[in-house]
């Protein structure tokens, strides 16, 4: 083939591409547009004047922008008391599930105890189960625990490990290198320190992971706070937003900025730990 | 001798310290997860209100929910009308936004945080944007749709149209779907590409010969979960409209809840929350057993 034939083909494989690509970002930015409207319409709705929401014809930017929508929502809403009740509840679950989790999945990848392939079996059955075959026993338990109206059906939980992230920690342990516990051993670490000092520290970006996915799950949870709270002054975030819409379902705009505020702390952290978070979703999905 | 009794010592030590990383697990799986199976099926036998002693009552709750629940069977068909819609729309979907991510666009990651995000916020706050979006008089949907001279739909407030608005607003949550396909993709070996060019093949037959086949598995992953998800709809139907209007959006899981904690019919539940395992268990199984005729293990091929 001659350099000019090479040059034209070259020439003629652009050109010819180069249509799909313009598709592809026409259909992209339609895409990405489609899905920020919703966002876009919260945002600008929390700004305006109620009567303005929902105005014929639309509004589609505010005028004027009413910051004090915010600080109105802030004194219908205990948000400060919300945010902290649900700060506890979360950050409870997220160091239980920490340490519980990667515990257990270190005994299934690293210690030899008769049974463990099949209780590993066990484990990786019990996802399959839906959440309400024993969420009324579970009720149950913890009502005849004195525990309703309690932060702790919603905590305490944590503390016996979730099969998937079990399960996403055990992977990562099994690559981690036995030669590094191998060596401590013959330092003389027992058993705790090899968990502790060596297996933990290599696992960051898996435990990473499974605080982010924890985080997500213990802050957006509704149902549970729904089944268990009944104070209002124990509820969540989710909890109290849903309380606002049935106490102020006309104020949409107190009800926007209410939602906004209630998803902004997942945005920052979205945007803070993107990395974890696309690895978590390609880890679930390759691996599950 | 003595070195044999040391090592099986050292072997019963492990095993021991086995035991114990585990026991939190061992602890939760009696108490939270085998202990509530069993006692959860004793008492779908039972009539029981929390509140007096349970009584039982044999099949009697399996008998009524199978032969005279009109909001049972409500439930279990639009769940199901649900999940045949939802679940293939949203995995064409997200396969169509993975592909278009993977021409290695400029800006793929600002697109790829786009589309994800819906996916990780919360449900109640998302729900109360959507209940803004589809509102009739006003809201963000029917105000394009008259930009595009359509005329105004009643979304969640006519029964026709209530259970395509839930649809319509799972599409907006297909970003998670999409990063699974996405790394699907990217693991496609391109020179199975290049041998597909050298044989002529154009980009559709590409698409059909090579990508499909060698990201089938993710498929099939994303299959599962998104059947087991759709039967799970909980949060949306609750605060968007309780079932409502109607019985149109009754879906399973929000029967299931109103039955056990606002009619306190707990062993009604339970008998209802096993029919849900048992429908997911039986879909999971025919979806896997059919897997086996359209799902490509590179592996196999090798042994």
């Amino acid at each position: 083939m001659s350099v000019q034939t090479a040059v034209v083909k070259a020439v003629n494989r652009r050109r010819r591409i180069k249509p799909w690509i313009v598709l592809a970002y026409a259909a992209l930015i339609i895409g990405s547009i489609i899905s920020l409207i919703p966002f876009f319409w919260m945002v600008t709705s929390s700004f305006k004047d109620p009567s303005k929401v929902f105005a014929d014809p639309p509004q589609w930017w505010p005028k004027p922008w009413l910051w004090s929508n915010y600080a109105k929502a802030f004194e219908k809403m205990p948000f400060a008391l919300y945010t902290w009740n649900t700060v506890k509840i979360t950050a409870t679950c997220l160091v239980g599930q920490l340490l519980s989790c990667s515990l257990v999945a270190f005994g299934f990848a690293r210690m030899r105890f008769p049974g463990r392939d099949i209780l590993f079996i066990v484990l990786l059955s019990t996802m399959m189960l839906p959440a309400q075959v024993t969420m009324i026993p579970v009720f149950k338990i913890f009502a005849t625990l004195g525990w309703y109206d309690t932060f702790l059906p919603l905590t305490v939980p944590a503390f016996f490990g979730s099969a998937f992230f079990v399960f996403l920690l055990r992977q990562y342990f099994m690559t981690i290198p036995h030669e590094m516990d191998e060596a401590a051993r013959i330092d003389g670490a027992s058993t705790w320190q090899v968990y502790w000092r060596v297996l933990l520290p290599q696992a960051k970006p898996a435990l990473a992971t499974v605080a982010i996915f924890s985080f997500m799950a213990h802050w957006n949870d509704f149902l549970g706070p729904l089944i268990y709270l009944s104070t209002p002054a124990k509820r969540t975030l989710a909890l109290g937003l849903y309380a606002f819409q049935g106490q102020y379902s006309t104020d949409w705009n107190y009800l926007m900025a209410a939602s906004t505020v209630v998803m902004l702390p997942l945005l920052i952290l979205f945007f803070a730990a993107q990395k974890y978070f696309i690895q978590g979703v390609v880890i679930s999905g390759v691996k599950g | 001798m003595s070195d044999r009794r040391k090592a099986s010592k050292l072997l019963r030590r492990e095993a021991f310290e086995g035991y114990l990383c585990i026991a939190p697990w061992l602890i939760g799986l009696v108490f939270l997860t085998l202990g509530p199976v069993v006692f959860s099926f004793i008492m779908s036998l039972h009539r029981w209100d929390m509140i007096k002693p349970a009584q039982y009552v044999g099949l009697s709750n399996y008998a009524t929910i199978f032969t005279d629940d009109f909001r049972f069977r409500q439930s279990l068909k639009v769940t199901a009308i649900y999940a045949a819609c939802a679940v293939p729309l949203g995995m064409i979907c997200s396969l169509a936004l993975a592909m278009l991510l993977n021409l290695n666009v400029r800006g793929m990651r600002i697109f790829r945080s786009i589309f994800y995000i819906p996916a990780i916020l919360p449900g109640v706050a998302v729900a109360m944007v959507w209940l803004t979006v589809f509102r009739p008089q006003g809201g963000v949907l029917n105000t394009l749709l008259g930009y595009l001279h359509i005329p105004p739909q009643p979304w969640l407030t006519d029964p026709r149209t209530a259970l395509p608005s839930f649809i319509i607003m799972s599409l907006w949550g297909v970003g998670g779907g999409m990063i699974i396909y996405l790394a699907g993709l990217q693991s496609v070996p391109t020179q199975l590409y290049e041998a597909a060019e050298i044989d002529g093949a154009g980009s559709f037959s590409k698409f059909r010969n090579v990508t499909l086949p060698m990201i089938s598995p993710t498929i099939l992953f994303n299959l599962i979960m998104g059947v087991i998800g759709s039967f799970q709809v909980f949060t949306s139907s609750f605060i968007l409209t309780q079932g409502g209007p109607g019985y149109a959006t009754l879906f399973y899981v929000l029967y299931l809840y109103q039955k056990a904690f606002k009619y306190l019919q707990m062993g009604y539940a339970c008998a209802l929350a096993w029919i849900l395992f048992a429908v997911i268990l039986a879909l999971t199984l025919v979806v896997l057993k059919s897997s086996a005729a359209w799902v490509y293990y590179e592996a196999e091929l090798k042994r």
